[in-house]
């Protein structure tokens, strides 16, 4: 077998970076539940913020947006501006009072504010649900690149990855989790930014690919290749969906980010609400980097992709080095379908003879861009830490929720500290085993799964946890009948707009509802969860004052310090 | 276990008059900032995309532009804002760390 120059780089990068995880996680390893938890509560909020972007940014952030966004032109905002704009929720809504609230998950704060056993398992339930969702395209994502670029198979690349985490997070908790963190934000941001610097660079002649992208004629030159070849022009807005849908969309994903548990648990860690607020900004700056490289990617990627394709020969075209490794991996391919030699990109997909997969966008600028191997192997090693880091943050999640909240408040509140740590770990690693099932054997509908992880945090979370801080008349059969709205009309709406993969129906059962899609459904359901809540809250007794106090508590930032330790 | 006592033990010394003050100061801000999130979010960026396709920022039509990179400047500057202007009200209400 024959060793590429890439295949060599690739190893080296992913050893080194792995290697690095290693130790950061064993010198973090911890002895107490806090530690695991909450890392103790110390993570300076720069540090914070950084391993919050690493959280967030997964598998799908890295690999495969600037693809979705490249077909979608405009209407990629929705991920953009989606993603992004949920932090300014998380920031002023919620962030700084779950701080200084203390504990150690979202639902022990639902549990306490709603002085309910119920609402802490329907929350820890929720929590599990949509963290093994997502984490199962986590583990999927390492094997992919694994098999992509260093020819392994999928499961072993699983299995690699599945190691790797349960190493750092089983023996870390948290506190391994946030520092391994902070060390993949950099690998990845790096990643991600050389080949984005270098093709704007080639194309724009500027090195900053955002000042390339207004400045340069890129965009006007684009336009017109999509409109000659009988496409929309790129910057036109709502070619892909109707506005009412894209505002909808980007309402849930928002909405979805602040409520998603492994996001919001991160700030738990600072050691006060003044570092929760903070945390957020860097948290986003650092976030942004990636997000506002993205969309000029896109743009470059496209259009480099059309000019060197596009109305050419077969031949001639399989000659470009990097168009027949890619093609080998069947993420491009073509079909010369009306025999004339020549192969064109056409705006019906049964018509166009060439297909380009989303993810060959980010994977393949490196070689597009002619870039040396070494950067070629950065790229994997940027897309492993994108995924791990994910990962990682999702099985605390689990685990937190199984042996705090279930097991330590419900089943046996006597047990000690020991005890706690050793269900933690215990439940971290059988995370990790199913979410490695899980990716090597995916249900055909993961990837439905994952896109309503979002409309389910939106539909559940948000509102409860909002209400709980703003609104003292909020109370527990409020909250409960809220929550409960929220997520069966959600999940059920869901399951009848996406019949055709979940249930294998001819037709969806319902195609939308007042042109609202099923990405979009979750903000009806959240709507529903606040009218729900606030309804029955007003018809039933006011929470009891102790409740009305620790409302008060959280709304004051002092002494969040010595809220946390118990 | 709610009824815990740190409830009571931990937190600042404001009275309950302070304490509505102090949180009307919060509400405002947080008011005032979730417009400007609203604006950016959902008018500049969606319901005036069709006008702003029109009007250029460099070789790029604004209304792109602010979906796609304005919208995220503008996220990022208000949460810092937030931050700042917390800083400021905490030390008016003598809670800050």
């Amino acid at each position: 077998m024959e060793v590429t120059a890439v295949e060599i780089w690739t190893w080296v990068l992913v050893i080194l970076s792995f290697s690095g995880y290693l130790y950061i996680g064993y010198s973090a390893r911890v002895r107490d539940t806090k530690g695991f938890y909450v890392a103790g509560q110390g993570v300076p909020p720069m540090a914070n913020g950084a391993a919050t972007a690493a959280d967030w940014m997964s598998a799908a952030s890295f690999i495969s947006m600037s693809g979705l966004i490249s077909s979608m032109g405009f209407d990629g905002a929705i991920y953009l501006l989606g993603w992004t704009g949920g932090y300014v929720l998380l920031a002023l809504l919620l962030a700084p009072y779950l701080r200084k609230f203390g504990k150690y998950t979202v639902p022990d704060f639902v549990g306490d504010r709603y002085y309910s056993s119920t609402a802490r398992v329907v929350a820890a339930v929720s929590a599990v649900f949509i963290s093994m969702t997502y984490v199962a395209g986590q583990m999927r994502g390492v094997g992919v690149v694994f098999s992509r670029f260093l020819g392994l198979d999928v499961a072993w690349g699983v299995v690699v990855g599945m190691v790797i985490v349960s190493f750092f997070a089983v023996l870390g908790g948290m506190k391994g989790i946030t520092w391994t963190q902070v060390a993949q934000y950099g690998v990845l941001i790096i990643a991600f930014l050389i080949p984005a610097i270098a093709i704007s660079l080639q194309l724009t002649g500027n090195p900053i690919p955002q000042l390339g992208l207004i400045f340069s004629d890129i965009v006007p030159r684009l336009n017109a290749i999509q409109v000659d070849l009988g496409f929309k022009e790129y910057t036109e807005p709502f070619r892909t969906r109707s506005m009412i849908d894209v505002i909808f969309i980007t309402l849930a994903l928002m909405c979805g980010t602040a409520g998603l548990p492994h996001v919001i648990v991160r700030f738990y860690t600072v050691p006060n609400v003044r570092g929760a607020r903070y945390s957020a900004g860097w948290a986003l700056l650092f976030i942004s980097f990636l997000y506002l490289t993205a969309p000029a990617v896109a743009v470059f990627a496209r259009y480099n992709l059309i000019d060197s394709l596009h109305g050419k020969s077969l031949e001639e075209v399989r000659q470009i080095n990097w168009v027949s490794s890619w093609e080998a991996t069947g993420l491009l391919k073509f079909d010369d379908k009306d025999g004339d030699g020549i192969i064109e990109l056409k705006p019906v997909a049964a018509e166009s003879e060439i297909v380009i997969d989303n993810d060959i966008i980010v994977l393949a600028t490196p070689e597009v861009a002619n870039l040396p191997a070494f950067v070629i192997g950065l790229v994997a090693a940027g897309g492993l830490a994108a995924a791990l880091s994910t990962a990682s943050g999702l099985l605390l999640v689990v685990s937190s929720s199984v042996a705090h909240d279930i097991y330590f408040r419900l089943i046996n509140p006597q047990a000690d500290e020991q005890r706690q740590l050793l269900v933690g770990r215990g439940v971290i690693f059988l995370a990790v085993l199913a979410a490695g099932y899980f990716g090597i054997n995916p249900p055909g509908f993961v990837a439905e799964i994952v896109a309503f992880a979002f409309g389910l945090a939106a539909a559940i979370f948000f509102p409860i946890i909002l209400l709980g801080i703003f609104d003292k008349r909020t109370n527990s059969q409020g909250a409960i009948a809220g929550m409960l709205t929220g997520l069966i009309f959600t999940a059920s709406m869901i399951i009848m707009m996406r019949s055709v993969p979940l249930l294998g129906t001819e037709t969806a059962i319902i195609s939308d509802v007042f042109g609202i899609s099923a990405q979009g459904i979750g903000v009806v359901g959240m709507i529903l969860n606040f009218a729900v809540t606030f309804v029955v809250s007003h018809l039933t007794p006011p929470p009891p004052a102790h409740i009305q106090e620790l409302v008060e508590n959280v709304r004051n930032p002092l002494g969040a310090g010595a809220a946390g330790g118990h | 276990m709610s009824k815990d006592p740190k409830w009571k033990s931990s937190g600042g010394k404001m009275s309950d008059e302070q304490a509505a003050a102090y949180w009307k100061g919060n509400v405002t801000i947080i008011g005032s900032l979730l417009a400007v999130w609203f604006v950016v979010s959902f008018v500049t960026s969606y319901l005036l995309a069709g006008p702003f396709n029109n009007i250029p920022l460099g070789n790029v039509p604004l209304s792109f532009w602010m979906a796609q990179q304005g919208g995220i400047f503008v996220y990022v500057i208000l949460i810092f804002t937030y931050a700042k202007l917390m800083d400021n009200l905490d030390k008016k209400f003598d809670v800050h760390e």
